[in-house]
Order: C-alpha cells, then sequence, then structure tokens
C-alpha cells in the first residue's frame, strides 16, 4: 500500500483541477465555470464529459491521476498521464476519429470535440511537472525540480508553438506539382533559376534573390551594428550633451511600423523628392531613381536595424567592467590602447549578437523591399508573394522559407563559434567599483562623424514621414489639417457618456491589451530560457536553443499560414481569437529576449550563482535575487522589445486578426493599400507616442541596475 | 452529410444574435467592407465579423481552413483568385433569386464558375500618366499599347511583375488574346526597354506615378480615379487597340458555418440598394446591376473597347505557369 503524501505534489493539484474542475475545452461563445458539470458537453469538465456524456476517451487520464495520487513522486504514472492526454486529443478531432484505422478499431463514432481550454491545458502542465519532478529525483538535471520544471515547460512550449507549425509548413515543401512527384517537385522549386543565379556578375541583369538577400542582410547588419556600437559608445563613454535626446532617436525607428521610413525617404530621395529637385534645381543634375533597388532598401534596413543593434550593444557596453580599463590604465596603457585591447575584445560577443539580429532582422524584413524595392527582390517578398500572389504555391513559399532558415541558422551557428572561445566574464562577485572610462578622442570624434549626422538624418526622415499626419495629402498638398487624427480618434459626448466614435479605438485599445499581455510572458520566458541555456548542463541543451532559434529565422508571412495551417483545428483549435496572437507575439520574439539575455549573462561570472548555491540557496532563489537584478538591461531590452514589436509587427498578424482582434498595423496598412496616408500615419504618430511612454514606464518600474558607483562625481 | 448538418446546428452561435452571425472576408477598400457590412447589419439583424484582406491573402486563409472553415462569404477580389478557390473545390455552388437583373459579364462569371461566384464589380486597365512629369519632360500622352515602345518613353514607364501581381497577370493574359502569344511576347520584349521596374505589387505603380517617381504606369482605372479624387495629378486614357479588364466576384465558402446568413448576405448584396453602397464610400468600380447607379467618372464597360477577356481560361493555373515562365524566360530575366 503506497502512503499517501500530504500535502501532495502541487503539480498533482494542478493536474487534478484541470481534469476534475475546469471546462476541458476552449468555449467558442464565452466561458462559464457554473457549467462544469452541466448538459451542454463541451462545457464540462474530463469528468463530467467521461461520466455524463459518454466521452470514455477521457477516462485514461482520469485514471493516469489516480495513479499519480497514489504514488505522486514515481515517474510511469505520470509520463502515461501525459501520454493520455496527447492521445485523446489527437484521437478524436472536429468529425469523430481524426484516422481511419481508428474507427476501424473502434467502430464509428458520433461524437467530436473541439480544442482544448483551460482544463486541457492545466492537466498537461501538472502532469508535464509530475514527470519533470520525477526526473529531478531520478537525480536528471543535477536532481534540481526548478531546472527540470523550466526545460520541460519551454520544451513543451517550442515543441507546440514553434516546432509543429514550422514543420507543419515545410512539409508543404514535397507538395506534388501535378505531373511530377514528390522529390522532382521539390528538386525543381530549390534549383530554380530564381534563386540560384549568379547572372549579375557578368550582366546587368538582377542575381537569385538567394544572392540578393545575403548581400543586403550582410550589408545592413554590418552598416546597423557599426552605427549602433558609435550610439551606444557615444551615450555610455562620452560626456556628450543631449546623450538622452539621442538615445530616445535611436529607439524611434523600432517603434514606427516599417513602411513608414521607407515611405519618408521616398519623399526625400525619391525622383520627385527633395534632394533631387535641388539638385535639379541648383546645378542640373538628374539623380534618378537609385533608391529604387539595392541602394534604397539598404538605407532603409540601416535606419531600422541600427535601434536594435544599439539596444543589444548598450546592455553589453555598460556591463564592462570599469575596473579592467582602470587597471590597464593604471599598468601605463594609453587610453586608446586599453579602448582597443580591453573595452573592445569584450564587447565581442555584444557585437557577434547585434550584427546576427539585424542579419537575421534584414534577412525577414518585408516592408523595406516591397516598399523601395522596385524590382529587387528579396527571400522574404519571393515568399510573401509565393503564398499571396499571384500563384499561390504554398510549396515554392516553404523551400524559400527553408533556405532562409539554413541561412539564418547557418549565421547563428557562426556566431557562436566565433564567440564560444574564449570568456568575456567582467562582472564578478568581487567589489566592483569604477567609471565607465571616457572614449580615446579619435575614437569618439570617430564615433560623432559617423552617429551624428545619421542622427540629423534621422531627425529629417521623419519629419519628412510624420508631416503626412498634419497635411492634407502626403507628397501633394501640404496645407496644414488635424483632419487625420478627427476621423481616426474622435471622441463624442452624449447623454450616455464617452463615445469612441473615431475608427481607430477598437484596434487601439486591442493591439495595447495583447502587447501589454505578450511582453512580460515573453520577457520572462526569455530570461528563464537564457539562464537555462548559459547556467545549466542538461541533455537536448544545444536542440532546445536551436528551436528556440527556429521563428526568429522564420518570415513573420510565413509563420502567421503556419499558424492557420497547424492551429485552425483540434487539439489546439486557436484561430480568431486572442490567444493565437498572444502565441504569435510570445514566440516570434522570444529569440530577442533570449539571446539579450544570452549576451548579458556571458559577462556575468558563474562564481556569483555558485556562492549562492554553497549557501544553500534554492536554484530559483539565485535566479531571483542574483541573476536577475544583474540582468535589468537586459529585462529592459526584452521588454521593451517584446512589447514594441508586438504593437508594430504586420505581416504575422496579417492571417491571424479577426474582426473582434484587430490589431492597429492591419489597420493602419489597410489605409496604406487604400493611399490613404493621412489617416495612416496620423496612427503611426498616435502609437510611436504610446510606446516612447510604454518604453519609459517599463524603465521606471524594472529600474537601473547599479554597480559599484556608476553616478560621476560632478565635475 | 447528416452528421455535418448536425455539427452546423450545434455549431450556430447561441441567441446573442436572434439573427445569427455571419463572417466576411472582403477584399476592396476598408472604408467600402465597413460600409458593406453595417448596412447588412442594419437591414437584417444579421451580426457581421468582417475582417479587410488582400485578395491573396484571403485565397491563402481561405485554403489553409479548407479543413475547418471559419469563413462564410468572401466578398470581392478577382475573379481568378476566386475561380482558383472553385478549382480547389473550396467554394459552395449558390443560384440567387436576383440573379437576373445582372448585366451579361456579372452573370457569365457564374456560369464560367458553375455557380461557384457571381460577379460584383467590375474596372478596366487604363494607361496612367503623371499630367506634371509629361508636361515637364515635353512627352506627348499616348493613345495607344503601340505608342508605349517610343523612345520617348525610356524608362519612363512603372509595371507590376506577374509573378506576384494579378494586376500584371491580367494585363499580359490580356495582351495574349489582343494579339497571339508570341506576337505579346515580341511587344512586351520592345517595351521591356521602356520599363524602370517591374514592381512586387500591383498597386504600387500607380502609386510612383502619383508622386512623380515614374512618369506613367498601367493599371485599374478605379484605383487610379481614388487617387485623382485626393488630388494627385494623374489622368488616363484607354489604349486604342483594347484593354483589359477585372471582374470582382463574391462567393460562398464550402463547408461555412452559417449557410443561411451567407445565402442572405448574397441575395442582399445583389440589389441595387447594397450595389450603392460602393459609390457613396468613393469607391469607382462598375457596379453588377443594371439598376445600381454608377459614377460618371468611370466608364461603363460597354463604352469601352474591351479585349474579349476569357477569365476562365487564363485563370487556368496551367496556362497561367506557361505565361509566367515564358515572361520569366523572355522578358523578366533580360538585361536593361
Amino acid at each position: 500500500m503506497p502512503r499517501l503524501s500530504w500535502p501532495p505534489p502541487w503539480p498533482l493539484l494542478l493536474a487534478a483541477a484541470g481534469l476534475l474542475l475546469l471546462p476541458w475545452h476552449y468555449p467558442q461563445d464565452g466561458f462559464a465555470l457554473v457549467s462544469v458539470w452541466g448538459e451542454d458537453a463541451d462545457a464540462t469538465s474530463a469528468l463530467a464529459q467521461a461520466a455524463r456524456h459518454g466521452r470514455f476517451w477521457f477516462w485514461p487520464a482520469l485514471a493516469a491521476l489516480a495513479l499519480c495520487a497514489a504514488w505522486p513522486r514515481a515517474l510511469a504514472p505520470a509520463v502515461l498521464g501525459l501520454a493520455a492526454v496527447l492521445a485523446q486529443a489527437l484521437a478524436v478531432g472536429v468529425q469523430g476519429w481524426s484516422a481511419p484505422w481508428l474507427e476501424a478499431l473502434f467502430g464509428a463514432l458520433d461524437d467530436r470535440q473541439f480544442g482544448i481550454g483551460l482544463g486541457g491545458a492545466c492537466t498537461t502542465l501538472g502532469f508535464l511537472w509530475l514527470t519533470t519532478g520525477a526526473l529531478a529525483r531520478r537525480g536528471a538535471f543535477r536532481g534540481d525540480r526548478f531546472v527540470a520544471g523550466g526545460v520541460g515547460l519551454l520544451a513543451l512550449l517550442i515543441l507546440l508553438f514553434t516546432a509543429w507549425p514550422v514543420l507543419r509548413l515545410l512539409a508543404e515543401m514535397a507538395a506534388p506539382r501535378e505531373g511530377f512527384t514528390a522529390w522532382a517537385s521539390l528538386a525543381e522549386r530549390l534549383l530554380d533559376r530564381k534563386l540560384l543565379s549568379l547572372a549579375c556578375v557578368v550582366q546587368p541583369v538582377g542575381c537569385g534573390v538567394l544572392w540578393n538577400t545575403l548581400l543586403l542582410a550582410a550589408c545592413s547588419a554590418t552598416g546597423a551594428t557599426l552605427l549602433g556600437l558609435c550610439f551606444a559608445l557615444l551615450v555610455t563613454r562620452t560626456g556628450l550633451p543631449g546623450r538622452r535626446a539621442l538615445r530616445m532617436l535611436t529607439v524611434l525607428p523600432l517603434i514606427t511600423p516599417p513602411f513608414v521610413i521607407g515611405l519618408g525617404l521616398i519623399l526625400l530621395f525619391g525622383r520627385a523628392g527633395l534632394v533631387n529637385q535641388a539638385a535639379e534645381a541648383l546645378f542640373g543634375w538628374e539623380l534618378g531613381r537609385w533608391i529604387y533597388g539595392f541602394d534604397g532598401v539598404f538605407l532603409a534596413q540601416v535606419f531600422a536595424f541600427t535601434p536594435t543593434a544599439f539596444l543589444v550593444l548598450i546592455g553589453v557596453v555598460e556591463g564592462i567592467s570599469p575596473a579592467m580599463e582602470e587597471a590597464a590604465t593604471m599598468l601605463r596603457a594609453t587610453r586608446m590602447r586599453a579602448f582597443t585591447s580591453v573595452a573592445l575584445p569584450l564587447m565581442l560577443p555584444g557585437i557577434a549578437n547585434a550584427w546576427l539580429v539585424a542579419f537575421v532582422e534584414s534577412l525577414t524584413d518585408f516592408g523595406n523591399p516591397v516598399v523601395l524595392g522596385g524590382s529587387f527582390g528579396v527571400l522574404s517578398t519571393e515568399i510573401f508573394f509565393a503564398v499571396v500572389g499571384a500563384q499561390q504555391e504554398f510549396g515554392r513559399a516553404a523551400v524559400l522559407a527553408s533556405v532562409m532558415l539554413v541561412v539564418a541558422l547557418g549565421a547563428f551557428a557562426l556566431q557562436r563559434r566565433v564567440v564560444a572561445r574564449r570568456s568575456y566574464v567582467s562582472l564578478t562577485g568581487k567589489g566592483d567599483a569604477g567609471l565607465p572610462p571616457q572614449l580615446p578622442a579619435p575614437v569618439r570624434r570617430a564615433a560623432m562623424a559617423v552617429a551624428l549626422p545619421w542622427a540629423g538624418l534621422t531627425v529629417i526622415v521623419y519629419a519628412m514621414a510624420l508631416a503626412g499626419a498634419f497635411v492634407k495629402v502626403w507628397g501633394r498638398d501640404w496645407t496644414p489639417t488635424l483632419e487625420h487624427f478627427r476621423r481616426a480618434f474622435a471622441l463624442e459626448w452624449s447623454a450616455g457618456g464617452l463615445i469612441f466614435s473615431g475608427g481607430a479605438w477598437h484596434s487601439l485599445g486591442t493591439t495595447l491589451l495583447l502587447a501589454g499581455i505578450a511582453a512580460p510572458i515573453t520577457a520572462a520566458m526569455g530570461l528563464l530560457a537564457a539562464w537555462l541555456l548559459a547556467r545549466q548542463d542538461f541533455r537536448g541543451r544545444t536542440l532546445l536553443e536551436f528551436a528556440l532559434m527556429l521563428t526568429f529565422a522564420v518570415p513573420g508571412t510565413v509563420m502567421g499560414v503556419a499558424y492557420i495551417l497547424t492551429f485552425n483545428l483540434p487539439p489546439l483549435e486557436l484561430t480568431g481569437t486572442a490567444v493565437i496572437l498572444l502565441a504569435c507575439f510570445v514566440f516570434r520574439n522570444l529569440p530577442v529576449g533570449v539571446r539579450s539575455g544570452l549576451a548579458a549573462m556571458s559577462q556575468l561570472d558563474r562564481s556569483l550563482d555558485e556562492a549562492a548555491l554553497t549557501l544553500r540557496a534554492s536554484s530559483f532563489r539565485v535566479l531571483r535575487t542574483v541573476v536577475l537584478p544583474l540582468l535589468k538591461p537586459a529585462i529592459v531590452t526584452a521588454l521593451v522589445y517584446a512589447f514594441v514589436r508586438a504593437v508594430t509587427t504586420v505581416s504575422a498578424v496579417i492571417f491571424l486578426v479577426s474582426a473582434e482582434y484587430e490589431m492597429a498595423t492591419v489597420f493602419i496598412i489597410n489605409r496604406v493599400i487604400n493611399g490613404d496616408y493621412g489617416v495612416a500615419i496620423a496612427y503611426c504618430a498616435v502609437l510611436i507616442l504610446l510606446m516612447v511612454g510604454a518604453v519609459g514606464l517599463i524603465q521606471l518600474l524594472v529600474g537601473q541596475r547599479r554597480l559599484g558607483r556608476r553616478a560621476a562625481v560632478p565635475a | 452529410m447528416t452528421r455535418l448538418l448536425l455539427l452546423l446546428a450545434l455549431l450556430a452561435p447561441l441567441p446573442a444574435a436572434a439573427q445569427g452571425t455571419l463572417n466576411m472576408l472582403c477584399a476592396p477598400a476598408a472604408d467600402w467592407c465597413e460600409a458593406i457590412a453595417a448596412a447588412f447589419q442594419r437591414d437584417t439583424g444579421v451580426r457581421v465579423s468582417m475582417a479587410r484582406k488582400s485578395t491573396g491573402e484571403i485565397l491563402a486563409q481561405v485554403r489553409a481552413e479548407a479543413a475547418n472553415p471559419r469563413t462564410d462569404v468572401w466578398f470581392g477580389g478577382s475573379a481568378e483568385a476566386h475561380f482558383t478557390a472553385a478549382e480547389q473545390n473550396l467554394l459552395q455552388a449558390y443560384t440567387s433569386p436576383n440573379m437576373a437583373q445582372l448585366p451579361p459579364w456579372a452573370q457569365r462569371v457564374h456560369a464560367q464558375s458553375q455557380g461557384r461566384c457571381v460577379g460584383v464589380s467590375s474596372g478596366a486597365i487604363a494607361i496612367v500618366y503623371n499630367r506634371e512629369v509629361l508636361a515637364r519632360r515635353n512627352i506627348p500622352v499616348p493613345q495607344s499599347w503601340a505608342e508605349l515602345l517610343l523612345p520617348a518613353y525610356r524608362g519612363e514607364i512603372q509595371l507590376p511583375n506577374p509573378n506576384s501581381s494579378g494586376t500584371a497577370y491580367t494585363i499580359i493574359a490580356g495582351l495574349v488574346q489582343l494579339w497571339d502569344e508570341d506576337r505579346a511576347f515580341a511587344y512586351l520584349r520592345q517595351l521591356h526597354r521602356n520599363v524602370n521596374a517591374y514592381t512586387r505589387s500591383g498597386a504600387a505603380p500607380v502609386q510612383a506615378a502619383a508622386r512623380g517617381e515614374t512618369g506613367l504606369s498601367v493599371s485599374f482605372n478605379m484605383e487610379t480615379e481614388s487617387l485623382v479624387q485626393q488630388g494627385f495629378p494623374l489622368a488616363m486614357t484607354y489604349p486604342t487597340e483594347g484593354t483589359s479588364y477585372e471582374v470582382a466576384c463574391l462567393s460562398i465558402i464550402r463547408g461555412a458555418r452559417n449557410q443561411a446568413q451567407a445565402r442572405r448576405f448574397y441575395d442582399w448584396y445583389l440589389t441595387p440598394a447594397a450595389m450603392d453602397i460602393g459609390l457613396a464610400s468613393n469607391q469607382y468600380h462598375v457596379p453588377a446591376h443594371v439598376g445600381a447607379k454608377a459614377d460618371p467618372r468611370i466608364p461603363d464597360m460597354t463604352k469601352l473597347r474591351l479585349i474579349d477577356y476569357d477569365i476562365a481560361a487564363y485563370g487556368d493555373a496551367a496556362r497561367r505557369r506557361q505565361i509566367l515562365e515564358r515572361w520569366d524566360r523572355e522578358v523578366g530575366s533580360q538585361p536593361r
């Protein structure tokens, strides 16, 4: 007779609540706890469905729960429970048995079930944590139940929301085309001349899109990283007046829906733009259409990704302990030498990370190439138009997406090789004190020469772009007006109170709400993942890291299509709900949270954690009281990035929005397609203001990392 | 089948809206879509959930949802896209009692698709030019496809890329039907010299022409007219040889959960009152009802010299692939 333990482990309680108390399925019209034992089978708990409504496929899971209650520490019942939940979810779909052999085995089923809901989710998590707990007791994960549970949770979520949709889509790759076998279709799509042609080397024609994409991504990433580094250095290591303004400015492009930059550049550098008109009027030069094609997309992408690079780099540059450079200076190294041989090498992982992030962002960027590309095509635009264009070929899109995936993962592997060889730890537990040294004069001058004109240009491009909100017809009739704001954000007072009569209120509310929910989840998961990857040793770590990067390398459009292909059917029936949008935001932006966490973590000495562990702190406590406070810049980055990206994403959500959950960017894009730039830009302006507010609020809430004496004594 | 019906009955939403719900995907301009949704809701009491997406996005979504459709009605977007969906058995055939009053071009689409979609509006391709750019450069206004080959237009014409744009395919397929395939491609090769870019999106060239980024484009008349109304210096001519046109369609999704409401919408839209909503929201399509008001700025289909465009034959996937491959080989890959 097994001994019942009291209190039972809380994962068991979770699984029990999910099976006995909560409605198992996701209700299509609202949600009520009172009906868990009611007449409507789809609104009841698993126990009620099995006992009252003859849904016998819930009995195995219920039996597993009983076994777990009897032996709460054993592995087998927990695994059995997980398997039972999975099996029932996959076996019965919207039209009865989901496979013919099940029908043959059990006979026809005159019943169906929809996607799992709260009960199903709780039970799955409960059984999962019972399993990982039992594994930890057997010595896996060094016996650490917190680590085991964290790894289990991440693995499950990534399996569900990243690997499954991506694989589901990639399976389309070999979808046979009429008259071809699967292999021939795959080969034909892969060896396409439009993908791989190198003709542009010898002739004035376009090259294959793969080469276009690689060249563009490498150039944009290099440009953005260089500029980001200059800004990061100027902000942290000089007494430059207006540093805060500069910091704000570099964040501006990040919080702008992508096409605004492209259109601002056209108004400035386009054939009919200001610069061209001036050149023609003053010197009689015809500058032509250089902005359409590689040059223009490059310029726009550098604008767009400099802030991302900056955000990754600032945490790193701030994190370099001044003590080392002080030591170098005391050993009579010049400032220049201390900078180049101490500080710069310590920044290397940050630089490599920033470059990688910008490279992959450029790879998957869709807005800029589509506005400025002209005839110049890249992978992301090809994929988009393979799906929604005149051909509607999911197969070709899947092939192109997998090529993009390989490139992105290749960049990721390369960066790991470069960075992994050395140690970059500089924040240790030992008394750290010192001020970040000033930049050596030549470096400062160089950084200023690069960054300040760029900052000026940014201001001009933004002024051009945002002017669209305040004039009648952008690029044509520059009469000032506030009409566009009135159309989007009108408020009316009536007897019943305030009426939000503007067209934009609904989507604005939804956007802010969903982004506000998604950001903390993204940041928490990202940092948890980073901590597990950087600090814990377990089998399958590399695999987990690889899986985490997957969504980053998949362009938004592809992700959107993959999500509706995967989540339109039970067991996860999420299309048209807010959950699918949240999942899309969280898992699309998770990689940046992970990267910034990893970059910051590579600077923290393990001995800090080890000291705490030696003092018998649990690993959760180490994470909470030692690691997290030192990671504040990374937390800010992850929160800001997750929030901002959730607000500004276009391509992924366009397939996922429904009438109830309309997003701001989709509203904007719909107006842009119609040529109605005024309302679109007015809305962008409001979004920018709101995001500036949100970024400020996040910084205020999280606070600054306090290291040593960091405030300079006023001279 | 009974099981499916049972399923549909169970899925019909609860009494919240006594008249039920209609899930609509809508391809034309957002203002128009919203006006239609609001008017139908007002007239019938059916709650409308409408999302606006581009035609290609709608087709991709309908395909991806095939096993468990969430959409009841697909409004707007070219007939070719509806035909592609019909070919893949994604649409439900329906014949409305209000069909009789539709013009021949709208009925023909219905017949060709075996009742799976019906024409609701149409528009024609025009040569669009920026008046100011042409005046400044002393370039004459072109009147025909042939005149576009003149050296004066070198680098001034912008076209969409048929690999991604339905508009471009309509233009090219029209030329193939106007002359024959060899002559059409010979023409496109010569035109290539005068083209400054083949954009990915079909609406991009006319936007570029509006702001003077290119002198001319070949685009749909309704898109151009919208920009003219905003105050851009655009004007258009219809080529003397004849021009292509598109028919926008309405269809019901196969397996839709709200079939009754979908049919109700279908019948409702094929009335003059519903078709006048487009004009009221500043859209310049030709409505598909003899009794509907037409905008004087957009010529009626009968007044234009149209190419005899066979939507069924040129909407066919194999024919399309063959034309696109030839375009890539003979035009798209040529040096400039």
